[in-house]
């Protein structure tokens, strides 16, 4: 068992013929991941990386029975790609593009909600791996290892720290997914907790936030209330400070949230393990479980 | 990306919502020209900076002659002007506004964002407009009225409606005010902004409504489909250095401290300016390379953090995802040798290859630290400046 992805998921790309697309489609492959295809759009009917291009996602669902969808196009035509992915029936649809436009994210967003059978991560995000069986995305494969903490995260490259910690302490990882660092992410942390906590190959959960926004103070309201096994948390940018701003407007409608303070205070709170040195999510994760 | 007032109130325009008439001026001759083209015996000259609190700080005043309008612009024209939304060095004031004065009854606020939480446009409104906006939203929120856009079918009259009776205007401006906040919504959505503040809004003593003064925020991922909005960016309102990062996609924010930062990923960063400071140090800046640390990028990274004179050593964080340490390394060499950096630089490599990059740096003969790991590496260079 693990979270949204398995060694039987089947895996196209849309943006497949592209620089990033075939570099990632490649590394993918290798780590083990079935990838089944990939969709460019008039290039139908030809072979990249030894496997089918197709013209649309309907095509490419249609031969190769993909269940799952890794996007590279570039921001201007991801609006387009994800819900072209979410027409054809695609279950997992990762965005890994960044960049785009906020005001297609709300449009996606509108559209995703009457799809409830579709999961969008992303955009702006590492993507999906489950170590051993599956990788979905841009991580670095060799760092995972097979194991028991499931990690959730904002960032991309903080993720690799966490994993990198983990791994080294012989702990390996069930699931790690990149929400990515939108402001209008596709999945929020909320949905990923209440996965791994449902999932019983994973045994303790590391979530690693940013400032800004409040999805870090709905997961802790979430934690509290439903989530049973140990979390452990780093907040990134404590030490930020308040950059110049323009008008009241982002202040209001936060009503004051969003400070590191705010979030750690949140997140104490719902009873969660806050590490405050990026250094020590390793050791905050052996204290927590008391696992050596 | 942010606009200036008269850039706001020409968008304003453009989308049928009303604004007071108003000339902008780069010298106080034109400031002069504009009061007597406008006409009439007062005039309002604002400072145009990006920052509120401009009242407050003295960038705003009402003006009773020609000779005014002049002294005032001379005086303000070329200094900074410092409020409690910038930093202590204040934003440069190249233009002023010269608008005829409003016969203000009311004050509201009005405003729009794009609201995480809701994953929704909400506009914002509140009886209690002026400067002291965030305390009533703090302290009294229910005073702060709210309606929620579905982008399926975008604002509805209704919802303006809501927000009308609710702020409690004579009847005769329902159509007015409808009419203004589907243009403000049309702007919103049309131009792909983030943030839209009327601040205030104004009730006249003859029931019209104005929009006093306009603050917006442009999405950055958009620009690249609005070139008129494009056109307007003032970059002497930005960081100089920032806007250089900018041209090679490098994400750079000036900070106090005096060790410089080269991260991938901007969480990354993040965390790694949190560790210097718990080891006691000071980061002089945000900086992330982004994905590809090549050469080039790496190189220009340098080379804007060494324009900053604090800083004393350098510290750079790279987990190198795919991409060979070894070759993320030889690129940090060169882009030493390149710069010619006389500070010492501390590097924590991650990924790939790691050791053999390490390996590369420490035999270097360059000014080269490599650490073996992340703690390892701010703990070095919090020491090497201390």
């Amino acid at each position: 068992m693990s979270i949204l992805v398995n060694k039987d998921t089947k895996v196209i790309c849309q943006g497949f013929t592209g620089k990033q697309g075939t570099l990632h489609s490649e590394q993918c492959a290798a780590y083990g991941t079935q990838m089944v295809g990939g969709v460019t759009p008039g290039k139908g009917g030809t072979q990249h990386l030894g496997l089918p291009v197709f013209d649309s996602v309907h095509d490419a669902v249609q031969a190769t029975g993909a269940d799952a969808s890794v996007i590279f196009v570039p921001a201007p035509f991801c609006k387009d790609s994800i819900l072209e992915a979410v027409d054809a029936g695609i279950r997992l649809v990762i965005c890994i593009t960044e960049g785009i436009p906020v005001q297609d994210m709300l449009a996606v967003k509108a559209y995703l909600q009457r799809r409830p059978e579709t999961r969008l991560i992303g955009p702006n995000c590492p993507g999906v791996i489950t170590p051993g069986e599956c990788k979905i995305g841009i991580m670095p494969g060799h760092i995972h290892l097979p194991g028991r903490v499931g990690i959730v995260s904002r960032s991309g490259t903080l993720t690799y720290e966490a994993v990198n910690q983990t791994t080294a302490l012989g702990f390996g990882q069930s699931t790690c997914v990149g929400i990515g660092g939108d402001p209008i992410p596709g999945t929020s942390f909320i949905d990923v907790l209440g996965m791994f906590e449902r999932d019983p190959k994973t045994e303790a959960i590391v979530m690693v936030g940013e400032i800004g926004g409040s999805a870090e103070e709905e997961a802790a309201a979430f934690i509290k209330q439903f989530v049973k096994k140990p979390v452990i948390s780093y907040i990134a940018g404590v030490t930020a400070p308040a950059g110049k701003r323009m008008g009241h407007a982002g202040a209001i409608i936060s009503g004051g949230k969003g400070t590191a303070a705010d979030k750690f205070a949140a997140l104490q709170d719902a009873g969660v393990h806050v590490v405050r040195s990026p250094a020590e999510i390793g050791k905050a994760v052996a204290e927590a479980t008391g696992w050596a | 990306m942010n606009l200036h007032e008269y850039q706001a109130k020409y968008w304003l325009k453009h989308y049928g919502v009303p604004v007071p008439n108003s000339i902008v001026a780069s010298t106080p001759e034109e400031a002069v020209e504009a009061a007597k083209k406008l006409g009439g015996s007062r005039w309002v000259v604002k400072a145009q900076v990006h920052a509120g609190g401009r009242g407050k700080a003295g960038g705003v005043k009402l003006l009773n002659s020609l000779d005014d309008v002049r002294d005032f612009t001379k005086q303000i024209l070329g200094t900074r002007l410092v409020t409690y939304q910038t930093d202590e060095r204040g934003q440069p004031v190249n233009q002023v506004l010269v608008e005829e004065p409003s016969q203000i009854a009311r004050e509201l606020y009005l405003g729009a964002v794009v609201d995480r939480t809701s994953q929704r446009i909400v506009f914002m409104a509140s009886t209690e407009g002026g400067v002291d906006i965030e305390k009533v939203a703090h302290e009294t929120p229910e005073k702060i009225l709210k309606v929620v856009v579905n982008p399926m079918v975008g604002l509805q009259p209704f919802q303006c409606r809501q927000l009308f009776f609710g702020l409690n205007l004579p009847i005769e401006t329902l159509r007015t005010f409808t009419d203004l906040m589907m243009g403000l919504y049309q702007f919103f959505t049309k131009q792909d902004l983030s943030l839209l503040e009327i601040n205030p809004l104004v009730l006249t003593a003859d029931n019209q409504l104005f929009c006093l003064d306009g603050k917006i925020n442009i999405d950055d991922n958009a620009l690249y489909r609005q070139p008129d909005v494009r056109e307007m960016r003032d970059s002497t309102q930005e960081d100089e250095r920032e806007t250089r990062a900018q041209q090679w996609e490098l994400n750079y924010i000036a900070l106090e401290g005096n060790i410089g930062c080269m991260v991938n990923g901007a969480g990354l960063a993040m965390a790694t300016m949190d560790l210097i400071k718990l080891n006691g140090g000071q980061p002089a800046n945000f900086l992330d390379v982004g994905g590809g640390a090549t050469k080039e990028r790496v190189t220009e990274a340098f080379k804007i953090i060494v324009s900053d004179p604090d800083v004393k050593a350098i510290l750079v964080n790279i987990f190198g995802g795919i991409v060979r340490c070894d070759l993320i390394a030889e690129g940090i060499m060169k882009a030493v040798e390149e710069v010619g950096l006389n500070i010492p630089v501390v590097v924590r490599l991650e990924g790939n290859n790691a050791e053999l990059g390490a390996q590369k740096l420490q035999s270097s003969g360059l000014n080269i630290i490599a650490a073996p790991g992340f703690a390892e590496a701010a703990a070095r260079v919090v020491s090497l400046v201390k």
